[in-house]
């Protein structure tokens, strides 16, 4: 299961960097791979997500990017994690919940990191706009995992 | 779907939305660019004068940056995203065309305004 979920995040960045960008903000993404992520909170665990989250971010990071690239993922996949840990201990959220709170936290912190490594303030601007985007994105993602998570044979976890 | 998702998309969208308008409330036309790479300002641009330069990156590269009717933008660059050019043209104060893999910034500024303020706002 460690291995499929790892693997299949990695297929997802890569199908995600193919699709073109239309609008001119840095940053906005759809988050396909937090698809995967939230799968292990369901069917592994917090502990075992967060390995897979970190596994994922290294590894895309070291084939695809460089290391400023995985030093906004990283930030921003850590921060998401935390985010989505709290609302899915709580219980009282659904995964569309932990969806959203994921890619609102994961572009937040994405911006923070490019604020202390660019060091511009101004950068605040794009807050607004990306924590719509995360929204529009969690959503999708959320609804994305409800559906792929009951079509999941069960006997996969062993 | 549960009532919190819906309380907290809600709640999120409403933040957003009250600082996509604060933010576009308190801009005005800003009278110059300031260039900044890696973080040291490089150079400031009269937004008055029609002019075209070539900034070099941080570890090389090029950004072209075109200044016209008061606007700036990038008109071309050897970065892999191109999202400084795509980004299009900036004239309100605190506007901001980010080049990540050049490590190049172009903000707005007014005449007054100095590298102390930015470092207080930061």
């Amino acid at each position: 299961m460690y291995g499929l979920l790892i693997a299949l995040a990695f297929v997802l960045s890569y199908l995600e960097s193919l699709i073109p960008v239309f609008i001119a903000v840095p940053g906005v993404k759809l988050g396909l791979t937090n698809l995967v992520v939230l799968i292990a909170f369901v069917r592994l665990g917090k502990k075992d997500a967060f390995i897979i989250n970190v596994i994922r971010i290294l590894l895309v990071g070291f084939t695809f990017g460089n290391t400023y690239s995985l030093l906004y993922s990283l930030a921003g996949g850590i921060l998401s994690y935390l985010a989505m840990l709290l609302l899915w201990k709580r219980k009282s959220f659904s995964l569309l919940g932990v969806s959203v709170a994921g890619g609102v936290c994961h572009n937040i912190g994405q911006i923070l990191v490019a604020m202390t490594v660019l060091e511009t303030g101004a950068l605040i601007y794009y807050l607004p706009i990306l924590m719509i985007s995360g929204t529009i994105a969690g959503i999708l993602v959320g609804i994305l995992c409800k559906e792929v998570i009951k079509r999941l044979p069960r006997n996969l976890d062993s | 779907m549960k009532k919190n998702d819906i309380i907290l998309i809600l709640i999120i969208l409403v933040i957003s939305g009250a600082g996509l308008f604060v933010l576009h409330a308190t801009k005005s036309s800003g009278s110059f660019v300031k260039i900044t790479v890696d973080g040291n300002v490089v150079a400031t641009y009269d937004l008055s004068v029609n002019q075209t330069y070539e900034l070099e990156g941080y570890e090389g590269g090029y950004n072209i940056l075109v200044i016209e009717n008061g606007e700036a933008y990038f008109r071309e660059a050897d970065c892999p995203d191109l999202v400084c050019v795509k980004s299009g043209k900036i004239h309100k104060v605190g506007e901001t065309i980010v080049c990540l893999p050049h490590r190049v910034v172009a903000e707005i500024v007014n005449e007054g305004e100095d590298a102390e303020v930015d470092t207080v706002s930061q």
